[in-house]
C-alpha cells in the first residue's frame, strides 16, 4: 500500500520537477498513438461504411474477418510486423524496425479493424429508412455514404477513444518492433515494463499514472466533443 | 483533414526512417542484465559522442540476442553466455569474440534454507542438494545468460530437473526473482540484478564465489555474410570502443555510487582460463 502511495508521489514529483526525460516518452507516446489512431481512422471509416451498405458475395466472411480482428492479439501484429521489417525481410531496404515508423505501422494495424468494426456498427444504426429517403431525394451514392457518416459521427467519435486507447496502452507490440530505445523509441509502457524489470517500482507506477492521466485527458475531452455535439 | 494526417505520418516516416544514412547507426543486440543495471545508459552515449554513430540497443535474453545477430538483424552483440556464443563462433556466423567484462552469480533462497545449502563452497553440490530435497527452485526458463548457466549446474550435478518443486517462470531475472521470493524458492540470479532487488526480496545469499557461477560478459562482432545491411564498420567501432581503456575506466567504476560496490569487473585483454 505505501509503494501505491510512493508511486504517486514519484509520479507528481516527476511531472512538477520537469523531468526531462519523462516529459518527452510521454510526448512521444500520445504522438506515435495518435498518428496510428489517425491513420486507422483513414482506412477504417471508408471500409466500415462500405462494409455496413454494400452488399457483395462474401460480406458476412469480411464483416466476421473485421469483428475477429478488433480482438488481433498485439503480440501477433508485433511479431509480424518485426518479421516484414527485419534486415533480411520483405521491407527490410527500409531499414524502419526500431524506428517510431515501425511503432505507428504496427499500431495503426492493431487499431484498424477496432475502428473498422466500431464504424460499421455505428453506420448500420442509422435506420434504412433513412437512407431510403435520401436516395428518394436524388443523393449520388457518395453524397449518401458522406451524410450517413456524418449522422453516425457521435457513435464513431467511440471508435476513436476505443482505437487510441488501445495502442497507447498496448506493450507487447511496442517492445518487439520498436525495441525500447532510449531517446526513440521508447513509450509509456514500455519505459513501465524496464523500470519494472530494474526493479524500480516507484518510477514504473509514476508512468502508470501518467499514462492512466493521458487516457483519461484524452477520453475526457472527445466525450466533451461528443456530448456537446450531442445537445 | 486527411491530407494533413498522411502528411503527418510521412513526416513521422520520413523522421524515423534512417534511410541512406543507415550506416551510421549501429544495432547492438544484448542481454537485459547490461541494461536493467544502467551500464549502457553510461557506455552507449559516450560511444556516440566519441564516433557519431547512432546506438539502437535491443535488450533481450542472451539466446535471442545471439540469434538476431546470426540472422544479421543487429552488427554486434554483447552476451554473458560462453556456451551458446563458442558454436556461434565455431560457424563463423559471429567473430572476433572478446572479453569485456565480468560478475558472478549468486544462488539464492529463503533464509530457512530448506535444502540446507548455505556455506556449501560448491555451486554444484548445492544444485544436486536442492534437487535431492524438492526443494522449490524458480528457473528464469527463457533461455537466457542466466538460464544456460543454470543448465549447465544441473548437467554438471547429473540431475534432470522436473517435478513440482522445479518452477520455469519464463521471465527476466527481475520478475524471477520476485516469484522466488513469494514461493519461498531458491533461484540464481546475477548479483547486479540481485542488488538492484535488494530492497524488495528477502532472499539470502546461499552460495557464491565458485568458478562455475563466474558470469562473462564478451563482444561479438557480427559476420556481413549472415544477411543484407550489416553495418560491420559499426559493429567493429562499438566492440573495439567497449574494450578500449576509456570504456574499462567506466565499468570499473560502475555501480558503486548506487550500491557502494562496483557492478562489474573490467577484463578487456584477459585470457578466460586465467579469470580467478
Amino acid at each position: 500500500m505505501t509503494l501505491l502511495l510512493d508511486g504517486l508521489v514519484e509520479a507528481l514529483r516527476l511531472l512538477l520537477t520537469g523531468d526531462g526525460e519523462v516529459w518527452s516518452i510521454l510526448l512521444f507516446s500520445v504522438t506515435v498513438s495518435a498518428t496510428a489512431t489517425l491513420l486507422a481512422l483513414v482506412v477504417g471509416v471508408p471500409v466500415g461504411a462500405t462494409l455496413a451498405l454494400a452488399r457483395f458475395p462474401g460480406r458476412s466472411v469480411a464483416v466476421t474477418a473485421v469483428n475477429a480482428g478488433m480482438g488481433l492479439p498485439p503480440v501477433v501484429v508485433g511479431l509480424v510486423v518485426s518479421i516484414v521489417l527485419w534486415r533480411s525481410g520483405p521491407l527490410g531496404g527500409l531499414e524502419a524496425l526500431y524506428t517510431p515508423a515501425a511503432l505507428v505501422i504496427a499500431q495503426a494495424l492493431i487499431a484498424s479493424p477496432i475502428v473498422t468494426g466500431i464504424t460499421l456498427a455505428a453506420v448500420q444504426s442509422v435506420p434504412a429508412a433513412f437512407r431510403l429517403q435520401l436516395a428518394a431525394l436524388g443523393a449520388s451514392r457518395v453524397q449518401m455514404l458522406a451524410v450517413v457518416i456524418r449522422e453516425a459521427r457521435l457513435p464513431m467519435l467511440a471508435a476513436v477513444m476505443a482505437g487510441f486507447g488501445a495502442v497507447i496502452s498496448e506493450v507487447g507490440a511496442s517492445l518487439m518492433v520498436g525495441g525500447n530505445i532510449k531517446g526513440q523509441t521508447r513509450t509509456l509502457t514500455t519505459a513501465m515494463v524496464l523500470e519494472t524489470g530494474k526493479g524500480n517500482f516507484e518510477t514504473a507506477l509514476a508512468l502508470a499514472a501518467l499514462l492512466l492521466l493521458v487516457v483519461f485527458a484524452v477520453n475526457w475531452a472527445l466525450t466533451w466533443l461528443q456530448q456537446a455535439r450531442a445537445r | 483533414m486527411i491530407a494533413r494526417c498522411l502528411a503527418a505520418l510521412l513526416v513521422t516516416l520520413a523522421l524515423g526512417t534512417p534511410g541512406h544514412a543507415a550506416s551510421k547507426t549501429v544495432i547492438l543486440a544484448t542481454t537485459t542484465s547490461t541494461e536493467d543495471s544502467g551500464l549502457l545508459d553510461v557506455l552507449v552515449p559516450a560511444f556516440e559522442r566519441k564516433t557519431g554513430y547512432t546506438v539502437k540497443t535491443i535488450a533481450v535474453g542472451t539466446g535471442q540476442a545471439l540469434a538476431l545477430a546470426a540472422r544479421g538483424e543487429a552488427d554486434v552483440t554483447l552476451a554473458h553466455a560462453p556456451g551458446l556464443e563458442k558454436p556461434y563462433v565455431a560457424t563463423g556466423r559471429l567473430r572476433h569474440r572478446r572479453l569485456v567484462m565480468y560478475n558472478d552469480f549468486l544462488i539464492v533462497g529463503p533464509a530457512e534454507d530448506p535444502a540446507r545449502i548455505a556455506g556449501t563452497t560448491q555451486a554444484v553440490a548445492a544444485m544436486r542438494a536442492i534437487a535431492d530435497r524438492r526443494a522449490r527452485f524458480v528457473s528464469r526458463g527463457d533461455n537466457s545468460g542466466t538460464h544456460a548457466l543454470e543448465k549447465s549446474l544441473w548437467a554438471l550435478a547429473g540431475v534432470e530437473p522436473r517435478g513440482g518443486w522445479y518452477v520455469e517462470a519464463g521471465q527476466g531475472m527481475g520478475a524471477t526473482l520476485g516469484i522466488a521470493n513469494d514461493r519461498n524458492a531458491y533461484t540464481i540470479t546475477d548479483r547486479a540484478t540481485y542488488l538492484a532487488f535488494a530492497r524488495r526480496v528477502r532472499l539470502a545469499i546461499h552460495v557464491q564465489g565458485d568458478r562455475p557461477l563466474l558470469n562473462v560478459y564478451s563482444v561479438l562482432e557480427v559476420n556481413p555474410a549472415n544477411g543484407p545491411r550489416v553495418n560491420a564498420a559499426g559493429g567493429k567501432a562499438l566492440a573495439d570502443f567497449l574494450v578500449s581503456p576509456e570504456a574499462q575506466a567506466a565499468i570499473r567504476v560502475f555501480g558503486v555510487d548506487r550500491f557502494g560496490q562496483p557492478l562489474f569487473v573490467p577484463v578487456a585483454g584477459a585470457r578466460e582460463e586465467d579469470l580467478r
